[in-house]
């Protein structure tokens, strides 16, 4: 075995705490292979590996974002047009930091500082979809060739949508207020104890807010794995059915989850035989368009406007879905 | 003095506001509390980040959840 796959089996997909629990679980005196013994361990392995990532994960990539803050990408994009200010702005989403809180004041100040609306969507689309850590949990728990693939599907709906939503020429249905704002820019830089404080205090908040998320996802996803019938998943949703990509977003897109949550689930569906495009498209679908957001986002765009941007990304996630679910078979 | 919390209501400035009362009482100040929650009044701030601590009308921190020491430093 190289180095490299050692290290990702361990590091990343934690073969040693996989083992650790199956040892665990058999002492406690279940079978591992057995049905309630499958669905403990499952439980176990996936919360303490998602929880050890997770805040692992949450660290590292606060401190990149740290760099970032919404007024230096601001200023990045300002003043750029055209298809690769888009990827710009695309690829700026991830590192910059987010929450769906302040995705309302950051379409306000990067629109009021004059930037296009392509340039703002692309950004909009692609912080929530394309986000880190949840690109490495994808890594862990399927592989590194499939996270890679979701990050770059994930930045082309974002600059596709982007460019979409600015060749329709809606200036006009943002609220008037918007344009009114003033704009501040801040020039303070973080001191490296300053950054450091802040990526703790970013996996302190994070983790408290998904651990229930996680929890129900990774039941959800143990009772999936070991007690319904794989015949009745692939009737449902499974790769033969031209609805299930159409049914994973629908179902998706209410659902004010956490990736981190939908993740423990999707990996026990496509261990079920449903497609990869279809888990792809629920996950893009729960993390790129929730109800609270939309309902905020109503507040500073008009109906028309809002329309376009809702069909732009779900248009985006129903084709990620059938593309995935035509070359599964080149990923497992 | 008036000490504002911008921010849509989220967990954060919750913890903001009641980081503020107790900076206040711990410095004897009378302050009004008074949390912003519509966008266009946050925007009009220059605020990206949520959630801004305004005292008397000056900005002074956005996008973190400052201790009541770090806000009686502030005040």
């Amino acid at each position: 075995m190289n180095i490299f796959g050692w290290l990702n089996d361990q590091l990343l997909r934690m073969q040693w705490l996989a083992d650790l629990v199956t040892a665990g679980v058999s002492a406690a005196g279940l079978d591992p292979t057995s049905r309630l013994g499958g669905s403990v361990q499952f439980f176990v392995y996936d919360v303490i590996k998602i929880f050890i990532l997770l805040s692992v994960l949450i660290f590292a990539i606060s401190y990149v974002q740290s760099f970032f803050p919404p007024e230096r990408t601001r200023r990045i994009l300002g003043g750029r047009s055209g298809i690769w200010a888009n990827t710009l702005a695309a690829l700026l989403g991830p590192v910059t930091p987010f929450c769906s809180c302040s995705s309302i004041p950051i379409f306000i100040g990067f629109t009021a500082a004059g930037l296009p609306l392509a340039i703002t969507f692309s950004f909009l689309i692609s912080s929530p979809l394309v986000d880190l850590a949840s690109v490495i949990l994808l890594a862990s728990i399927f592989s590194w060739p499939i996270a890679l693939t979701y990050v770059v599907v994930g930045l082309v709906v974002a600059v596709v949508g982007g460019t979409l939503i600015g060749r329709a020429g809606m200036e006009k249905q943002v609220a008037e207020f918007v344009h009114s704002v003033p704009v501040q820019d801040s020039d303070h830089a973080m001191t490296r104890s300053e950054r450091l404080s802040f990526s703790r205090d970013q996996v302190v908040e994070i983790v408290h807010r998904v651990w229930p998320y996680v929890l129900i996802g990774v039941g959800i996803g143990a009772a999936i794995h070991n007690w319904v019938p794989g015949e009745i998943i692939t009737a449902l949703i499974g790769q033969d059915n031209w609805w299930s990509v159409p049914v994973a977003t629908l179902v998706g897109i209410p659902m004010y989850a956490d990736i981190f949550g939908t993740l423990p689930i999707a990996e026990a569906l496509v261990g079920k035989g449903v497609g990869l495009g279809t888990v792809l498209a629920f996950m893009m679908a729960v993390t790129a368009l929730s109800l609270p957001s939309i309902i905020m986002l109503k507040r500073v765009i008009k109906m028309p406007l809002m329309l376009l941007f809702l069909t732009v990304v779900t248009g985006g996630i129903l084709g990620i879905g059938f593309t995935f679910n035509v070359i599964t078979d080149w990923f497992i | 003095m008036i000490i504002k919390i911008l921010g849509s209501g989220c967990k954060k400035c919750v913890a903001l506001g009641e980081n503020a009362r107790a900076a206040a009482e711990a410095a004897g100040k009378q302050a009004e509390i008074v949390k912003v929650t519509d966008f266009a009044e946050i925007a009009g701030y220059g605020v990206m980040s949520t959630p801004g601590l305004v005292i008397d009308e000056k900005l002074v921190s956005v996008g973190k959840v400052l201790t009541a020491e770090d806000i009686a430093k502030l005040l």
